[in-house]
């Protein structure tokens, strides 16, 4: 009889589900975030209850098995939110533990085949949101960026943009997940701001409708000098584009139609 | 605006044809004479984008106290232009006046543009404020040369050493060596870029004579040089004292215009490999010749840019760099061209059939890197997945190996496998058939001209 572990979706809500089923000896068990809802009727379900010490230790210990480059692709591959990618990481956890060793580099084995894809995935991910943030300066000389990445890329980016920006106050937010997170000059922190809009509509879009751009520097949200210097970079974009050599196809490869949104330069 | 119109641009105009280029005032007190700014971005990053370098690592830079930027990790690409060129940089010219009338240039003197200057200042703003928005990874500045080769690269440092020292900027510096330029000045640059480089851009002594008479083939060496030279020093220097400051940390590079002057892939490959080995260059940049002048010297206006050429030559420059492939073995006096309709790699091992079929279980690196559609990433998941178990074509198949051109040279932990004694021509076939190139059109178009 299979046992559904429903756990609240961080990574240490995984790890304590793992620490579980060793700890339980359970033999056939399901990890599935509790948002996710698919309860099963008819077979028990167990409520994982996050317990941060616990969680680390399953975490040490395979880190010190595997290394750390292993154990960042595990990381990664948990922030694809793939779904069933939990039995996943389970898989490959056990595999670790009972040969003592991480199956690194074992491609033809499905499990460590799809780990090593799905870090790939959020690895793209991580570098085109490092990429794609657009930030705007706004009130209190903060600099702000919405984005909705594919995968939960915040927690990878934030050392790449602290490391870079470290002399200017700024926030990226994740619109899609609902959580951002904002760096006050000494460090960075997770945040979650209550807009007043409906989602899909709040914070800053990348707008080149007159009335809208200009409702925002009114509203004071929105400095003049910001739509200048979207301009500026539009019209850079415009000029260092060789028409002769137009490939469109490669274009739209480079920056997926999804990402449009928030590029100035695509609107 | 009122701030704007009060600064008569024909006077601005005729400032630069006098060739000088003089500074406003403070930045801090002075708004952004955002039009007039907009304008001369609008000529002076058309003017610059003939230079396809965009990279923007390989740096080591750091950000220091707290500063603005870093480029010590991967490059990267901030946008694509609709030709699919990378955006990484901001590529300008500091002014699109020269002095100088070579005919493959579109800022050459002779040619009627409109000519327009930044000032250092204008840069310098551009930069910072382009890159706390995360538009750009730093700044690649060039120019037309005015005056003198000396007081260009001596107002090109001057922006690189603002962004330095006054705003503490971190980010990437591209700056080029202005050829004539004295070696003390190359000397100050590379402490406040990243990277330097000069253009060649005629891979022949012959080509140059023909298209650009007032410049000399040893001008273009004598900065290279210089710089190699300071590398050297550095890197020598740092082994025994750790403070030396740091000196183009992400090294030199140049380019070569290819199509403009009917030199041979031979010859355009084999001064790469000069370039590569003599220079240590980074990168070699190969740009097809895209037709900025009515020259009966040169391809008419109108000509296709020769796209497909372009990129069997960086094919080329891959397998030499990353494949570990001798010049020698992929263009010779027998092949003094490259295939158009097959990469050159493929090429190579069609008339290399001898040292084929080989065993993805047991060949080493090297060979395994000669394989047709063998990638050097598909080489190292092979070599790692290997150690736990003989591979299977379809192990080959769920790990991404693509197999449409491989399955021909190699065999595997399988009974199956090519068997047929074919000849190079039907294997060429057959991998054509089976395979539709996203050059297609160009294929048809190109191979009727060169026909």
């Amino acid at each position: 009889m299979t046992t559904t572990l429903l756990y609240d979706g961080s990574f240490n809500g995984l790890m304590t589900a793992i620490f579980m089923i060793y700890d339980h000896k359970i033999k056939w068990p399901i990890i599935a975030p509790a948002s996710r809802e698919q309860q099963n009727l008819f077979e028990g379900n167990q409520e994982v209850i996050t317990d941060v010490e616990k969680a680390q230790r399953v975490w040490k210990g395979f880190k010190t098995l595997s290394g750390h480059r292993d154990a960042h692709q595990v990381y990664c591959a948990f922030l694809s939110e793939i779904i069933g990618v939990e039995n996943t990481i389970f898989d490959y956890l056990k595999m670790t533990f009972s040969h003592q060793r991480s199956p690194s580099g074992d491609y033809a084995n499905p499990t460590v085949l799809k780990i090593s894809q799905a870090a790939k995935m959020v690895g793209r991910e991580k570098h085109r949101m490092e990429a794609f943030v657009r930030f705007h300066l706004i009130e209190e000389d903060v600099y702000y960026a919405n984005v909705e990445p594919d995968f939960n890329v915040l927690p990878l980016i934030a050392k790449h943009f602290k490391n870079r920006y470290a002399d200017q106050k700024w926030i990226i937010y994740d619109l899609k997940r609902d959580f951002g997170i904002s760096y006050d000059l000494e460090s960075v922190h997770e945040v979650q701001i209550d807009f007043r809009n409906p989602r899909g509509q709040r914070g800053i879009l990348n707008t080149t409708v007159p009335d809208q751009s200009e409702a925002l520097v009114e509203s004071g949200s929105f400095r003049e000098s910001e739509i200048q210097y979207r301009d500026l970079w539009n019209q850079y974009f415009k000029s260092t584009n060789i028409k002769s050599r137009k490939n469109m196809r490669l274009h739209v490869q480079h920056v997926p139609r999804r990402y449009w949104k928030y590029l100035s330069e695509k609107v | 605006m009122n701030a704007m119109k009060s600064i008569n641009p024909v006077e601005e105009e005729s400032r630069v044809s006098q060739y000088k280029l003089l500074e406003n005032g403070p930045s801090k007190t002075r708004k952004m004479n955002y039009e007039r700014i907009k304008e001369k971005l609008e000529i002076l990053a058309d003017a610059a984008k003939y230079d396809v370098s965009c990279s923007s690592s390989g740096s080591t830079r750091k950000n220091k106290n707290k500063g603005l930027g870093d480029s010590s990790g991967m490059g990267i690409c901030h946008s694509y232009t609709e030709d699919g060129r990378c955006v990484s940089l901001l590529k300008i010219l500091l002014t699109n006046v020269c002095i100088f009338d070579c005919a493959y240039c579109v800022t050459r003197k002779s040619n009627d543009i409109k000519r327009a200057a930044f000032t250092v200042q204008e840069v310098v703003d551009l930069t910072i404020n382009f890159y706390r928005r995360n538009y750009i990874e730093g700044l690649f500045l060039s120019s037309g040369i005015f005056k003198s080769p000396d007081a260009t690269m001596e107002r090109l440092i001057r922006v690189a050493k603002k962004l330095r020292e006054e705003e503490n900027f971190n980010g990437y510096i591209h700056l080029k060596s202005i050829p004539g330029a004295s070696d003390e000045l190359m000397q100050e640059a590379g402490r406040y870029a990243d990277r330097l480089s000069v253009n060649i851009e005629i891979p022949t002594k012959e080509g140059l004579k023909l298209l650009a008479p007032d410049k000399d083939h040893k001008d273009f060496i004598k900065p290279m040089k210089a710089v190699q030279q300071s590398i050297k020093q550095y890197q020598s220097e740092k082994k025994l004292i750790k403070s030396t400051p740091v000196y183009a940390p992400a090294g030199q590079s140049t380019q070569m215009i290819v199509g403009a002057t009917g030199e041979t892939d031979k010859d355009v490959m084999y001064s790469a490999h000069y370039f590569y080995n003599k220079f240590q260059m980074k990168r070699v940049y190969y740009s097809g010749y895209i037709p900025v002048a009515d020259d009966s010297r040169l391809p008419a206006l109108g000509t296709e840019v020769p796209m497909m050429r372009e990129n069997r030559l960086y094919q080329t420059d891959w397998l030499l760099r990353f494949y570990g492939f001798d010049v020698r073995e992929i263009l010779n006096d027998q092949h003094q061209n490259l295939d158009m309709d097959i990469d050159p790699k493929l090429s190579w091992a069609l008339r290399h059939l001898d040292q084929f079929p080989v065993d993805v279980n047991r060949a080493d690196k090297r060979m395994l890197a000669r394989v047709p559609g063998i990638g050097m990433k598909s080489v190292h998941k092979i070599i790692q997945a290997r150690r736990y178990r003989k591979l299977n074509w379809e192990h080959l198949r769920a790990i991404g190996i693509s197999l449409n051109r491989s399955r021909y040279f190699i065999t595997c932990d399988s009974r199956i496998f090519e068997s047929r004694d074919l000849t190079g021509a039907q294997i060429k076939q057959q991998i054509m058939i089976n395979s539709t190139s996203k050059y297609h059109n160009n294929f048809s178009n190109q191979l009727s001209l060169f026909a």
